[in-house]
């Protein structure tokens, strides 16, 4: 019973003890993309509790307020730290709405890819034969065309086919699938090539011979030991993805103007950049920029992380 | 029903892997299909209780014959009988299942042969599990103790990972897992081949041990003629896909008789080379002929020094000569003198 | 005894690999030579340290392993602690190597031919036609027949013991003074180690080479070997003429791993086994490495660690020996 117990917490213990922990105490530039990661995100996900006004309530709106600069210029107002934009929305307030927004599309969409592209590449690569060839080939033809505009096509066709109620209020789901079926292609193809790989491998022909069936050797066998560069490719593609839904929101085909996103923002802050109301624009985008960097960075180290250690 | 006395039968097994290139390029270039016949028609039955080993050099398809039985690869042609049942007659995997938990298998590489994310409990504990004959949890993990303590490891040994043991101590967790679901039949693809050679030897008197407590019967298959002196009871010795020679072990090694064992005897680097070292002994020289293209006739013609116009014609089969089998014209026409 | 004098000389050669549980010992006070011509077996199980030291001599070790001690000197010149450049020079230059895997050894990409005339241009001070012609004598000298057309040939038209062959020839290319070969024979099959065993030997003889063979097969030991040095958890054991090391073993752990070796004569059934497996690098007893396994050990093996000493035919670290040896040195 006690060494039950050991067993169990020695999960937890041993891996913040193992070598992927110790690699990751080791980098600084790993610690700092961190800890931007952690406060960023910390604070898109607190946003109701920390944000100074709610964006979304167009009844707190006043038009008398657009556009006011940040609280430390000439014309500032300090219940408005980053300055208003065009609708009267303070700033400061949309950016943790907004960002919480992009990573809510970024991740489901991730995950949604993840998904889809896991379940065809495991099965592209065991089978083998016709599903491969069939597989692969949509996933050839899916490739040839650039994520943004798969996106903008599958939104696109949404908007036309789906009567107008509706519209508005699955923006969000049809936005969050135009992204993941954009990316599922990364996801297959890598696991399929894992998988060709592993499934020749000693361990796995043991399993045959044993007797156990293909189902579970595919998801209790194969699929552990092909996951970890999916779990790399998930954060990198989770920062793509973010960076996606902003460009779709930018270009107008994303979220709606009522509940912008760091995109959105930018996108309507674009039209005021040059007039001088230039706030609008830079802070999201500065936010933007830094979360994607430092997801970027998270996913570097994994990646290396994974390589010789973690084996 | 008294039990069969041959407990696995294997009868003209063919297989052959296609390596035509591909259509377009056949079409184009008009290249013909192409096909490496791995498995060329090979014959031999193995009696219960006993360790028939197969030996011969790389390419020759003894791991091909291996795979064949266990169910890893489909023959070409032929088939598998075990204790009576014809294995190809069986297509679906639930009809094969109760067969196929009977004989089981242990791979050559300690290192990939577990799956490096599993505890050894579980792994051990997976034949058991994948055929259901323990549902009981507290049972399983003590039948899983007395497993890795049947291999003298300890049930402890059970919680941690494949990468915390050394190659002989990976290769007695695989035994141990082959072993889970009580089969009768164990095939051996070159269990020691990856270690070092004081490993070696606990892990092959460990195998002796199991299969007499235990009652198994061994296919074992090596390149390593020493191993194979000291463990098989029977040995087959194959050349490029055909099995040119069987007899039992000592039978083998004192009077060898197919010209290419005679070169596999003679090559082997000794501890106390009778004939002074092999440098000054100068070997035989060439090198095993390529697979998709073999000679005609008698495969080992181009490297033998007795060939003569039916060697490089005629295919020899199996016959018998003074207790051993062997398909070899020379042999057969009294050219060869042995001894 | 050798009265020339020796072409490698390793002192005390100390190798450490620091991890974050301390510092790992994988090669431990290594002291040994080879003269020139002569072959010298490194024998042992896998982790006794047989590959490192090798490495440690041709500068190939990985990073966070390093030389933590000792000297090693070629010739006149001593190696360990030569800086990158300099080390370059002199690995392919003085020092050749032949590793286990000759499918990895050779770019699949480039020619056989362009691979070897590239390792002498670099190293000897040739013409590209001068080149060529010397990189087809080292073909037809290892034995590649139908070398003139063979040489623009690709890694992979050739069966893996051409390939080892090929490698040879690479290893040769600038007619280094010392080869070392770690398991050149393993990957291949039994008919074509004996032909490579006979190659080794005889390039010795002919170019006076010293060779460094590491392997586990005491059978190439035999046949390829003027002497062997027997490696155990890091540490020297034995160390003596090849005849002697296989007939007349004095350390405890030769005798096991020379009795559990199977013979193709002889009884057949059991084979003799050393209980217990050599220890991993983070859990070596104190005393002599090998007490916990040693049938003859004494209360001082468990203390204090054997240093080599003169017995019988070859030199041992074995307490059991210790009044013999004192009493010859009296």
């Amino acid at each position: 019973m006690v060494s039950s117990l050991a067993a169990q917490s020695g999960w937890w213990s041993r891996a913040v003890d193992s070598d992927l922990m110790w690699s990751f105490r080791r980098s600084p530039v790993t610690l700092a993309a961190t800890v931007v990661a952690v406060v960023i995100i910390g604070s898109a996900l607190m946003a109701p509790l920390i944000a100074p006004h709610d964006p979304y309530d167009l009844a707190s709106l006043s038009l008398l307020n657009a556009t006011d600069p940040p609280a430390w210029l000439h014309d500032g107002n300090w219940s408005y730290l980053l300055g208003t934009d065009n609708q009267g929305r303070d700033v400061l307030s949309t950016i943790f709405y907004g960002t919480r927004l992009s990573l809510l599309v970024g991740c489901s969409a991730v995950f949604l890819a993840l998904l889809l592209g896991v379940t065809l590449g495991l099965l592209a690569g065991w089978r083998g034969g016709i599903a491969d060839t069939l597989i692969m080939r949509v996933a050839d033809v899916q490739l040839s065309f650039p994520a943004i505009l798969i996106a903008l096509l599958i939104d696109g066709v949404a908007h036309s086919v789906l009567p107008r109620e509706i519209q508005t209020r699955i923006t969000l789901y049809v936005l969050i699938a135009a992204i993941a079926l954009s990316y599922w292609v990364h996801f297959a193809r890598t696991v399929r090539g894992s998988t060709m790989v592993e499934r020749n491998k000693e361990y796995i022909q043991a399993a045959r011979v044993i007797g156990v069936h293909p189902a579970r050797i595919v998801i209790g066998h194969l699929l552990p030991n092909v996951i970890g560069p999916v779990l790399v490719i998930a954060t990198i593609n989770l920062a793509t993805a973010i960076l996606t839904e902003a460009t779709l929101s930018f270009l107008g085909v994303g979220l709606p103007p009522t509940e912008p996103s760091l995109g959105t923002l930018i996108r309507i802050g674009n039209d005021y950049l040059l007039s001088g109301d230039w706030w609008i624009s830079v802070f999201p985008g500065i936010v933007l920029a830094l979360l994607i960097l430092s997801v970027n960075l998270l996913g570097d180290w994994l990646r290396d992380a994974f390589n010789p250690k973690l084996r | 029903m008294p039990e069969r006395d041959v407990l696995v039968e294997v009868n003209d097994l063919m297989r052959h892997f296609d390596v035509s290139p591909p259509a377009l390029e056949r079409l184009l270039q008009g290249k013909p299909r192409a096909a490496v016949k791995a498995l060329d028609g090979v014959t031999f039955s193995i009696r219960r209780g006993e360790t028939f080993s197969l030996v011969g050099e790389s390419g020759c398809g003894k791991t091909t014959v291996a795979r064949c039985i266990v169910g890893l690869y489909r023959p070409t042609a032929g088939n598998i009988v075990f204790d009576g049942v014809d294995l190809s007659r069986l297509k679906q995997r639930k009809t094969m299942a109760p067969l196929r938990r009977r004989m089981q298998m242990i791979f050559q590489d300690p290192y990939a042969s577990l799956n490096p994310r599993w505890r050894v409990r579980k792994i051990v504990a997976e034949p058991l599990v994948a055929h259901g004959l323990i549902a009981d949890k507290a049972q399983l993990r003590s039948r899983v103790g007395e497993l890795l303590e049947q291999v003298r490891l300890a049930p402890a040994d059970g919680d941690k990972f494949p990468h915390e043991f050394s190659g002989g101590q990976r290769q007695r967790i695989s035994i141990a897992r082959a072993l889970a679901a009580n089969p009768e039949f164990l095939v051996c693809d070159e269990p020691t081949s990856a270690l070092d050679v004081s490993v070696q030897a606990q892990i092959l008197n460990l195998m002796k041990d199991l299969q007499r407590r235990l009652r198994l019967t061994y296919l074992f298959i090596s390149h390593n003629l020493a191993v194979i002196y000291q463990i098989s009871d029977r040995i087959g010795v194959m050349y490029l896909g055909r099995l040119v020679e069987i007899a039992a072990a000592d039978q083998l090694f004192a009077a060898p008789r197919h010209p290419y064992t005679r070169l596999l005897l003679e090559t082997i680097p000794r501890l106390d080379p009778p004939d002074g070292p092999l440098s000054e002994r100068e070997p035989v020289a060439g090198e095993v002929p390529n697979p998709i293209d073999p000679p005609p006739g008698c495969a080992f013609h181009p490297r033998c020094p007795h060939a003569n116009d039916r060697c490089r014609q005629e295919r020899p089969s199996l016959f018998a000569a003074s207790g051993t089998l062997v398909a070899c014209h020379a042999v057969q026409e009294g050219r060869v003198s042995v001894g | 005894m050798r009265n020339t004098e020796p072409l490698l000389r390793v002192e005390h050669l100390r190798v450490e690999v620091p991890t974050r549980r301390g510092t790992l010992v994988a090669v431990d006070d290594v002291s040994f030579d080879i003269a020139p011509g002569e072959v010298l077996g490194v024998v042992g199980e896998s982790g006794a340290g047989k590959s490192l030291t090798g490495a440690a001599i041709i500068g190939l070790l990985e990073p966070p392993l390093r030389i933590a001690g000792g000297r090693i000197a070629l010739g006149s010149t001593r190696i360990d602690n030569l800086p990158y450049e300099a080390m370059r020079r002199i690995r392919g230059k003085e020092i050749g190597a032949i590793f286990q895997d000759p499918l990895t050894s050779l770019n699949p990409l480039y020619a056989i031919g362009y691979q070897l005339v590239e390792t002498i241009r670099t190293h000897l001070d040739l013409g590209p036609a001068e080149a060529r012609a010397r990189a087809l004598s080292l073909l037809r000298e290892v034995g590649i027949s139908g070398a003139d057309e063979r040489i623009d040939h690709y890694p992979h038209q050739f069966s893996g013991g051409m390939r080892q062959r090929v490698v040879i020839a690479l290893a040769l290319a600038a007619n280094p003074r010392l080869i070392i070969a770690d398991e050149p024979t393993t990957a291949l099959d039994v008919s074509i180690q004996a032909q490579i065993i006979a190659l080794l030997k005889r390039l010795g003889r002919d170019h006076g080479t010293a060779i460094m063979l590491v392997t586990h097969d005491m059978g190439v030991i035999a046949e390829t070997a003027h002497r062997v040095a027997v490696m155990y958890a890091g540490r020297i054991v034995e160390i003596g003429p090849a005849r002697s090391i296989v007939d007349r073993p004095s350390h405890p752990y030769t005798i096991g791993m020379m009795a559990s070796i199977p013979r193709t004569a002889g009884q057949r059934g059991r084979l003799q086994q050393i209980d217990g497996t050599m220890p991993r690098l983070n859990a070596i007893p104190p005393g002599c490495s090998f007490n916990p396994r040693c049938t003859k050990a004494i209360d001082r093996c468990r203390r204090e660690r054997p240093e080599l000493m003169p017995v019988k035919e070859t030199e041992t670290a074995c307490w059991q020996y210790a009044t013999v040896a004192e009493a010859a040195s009296a």
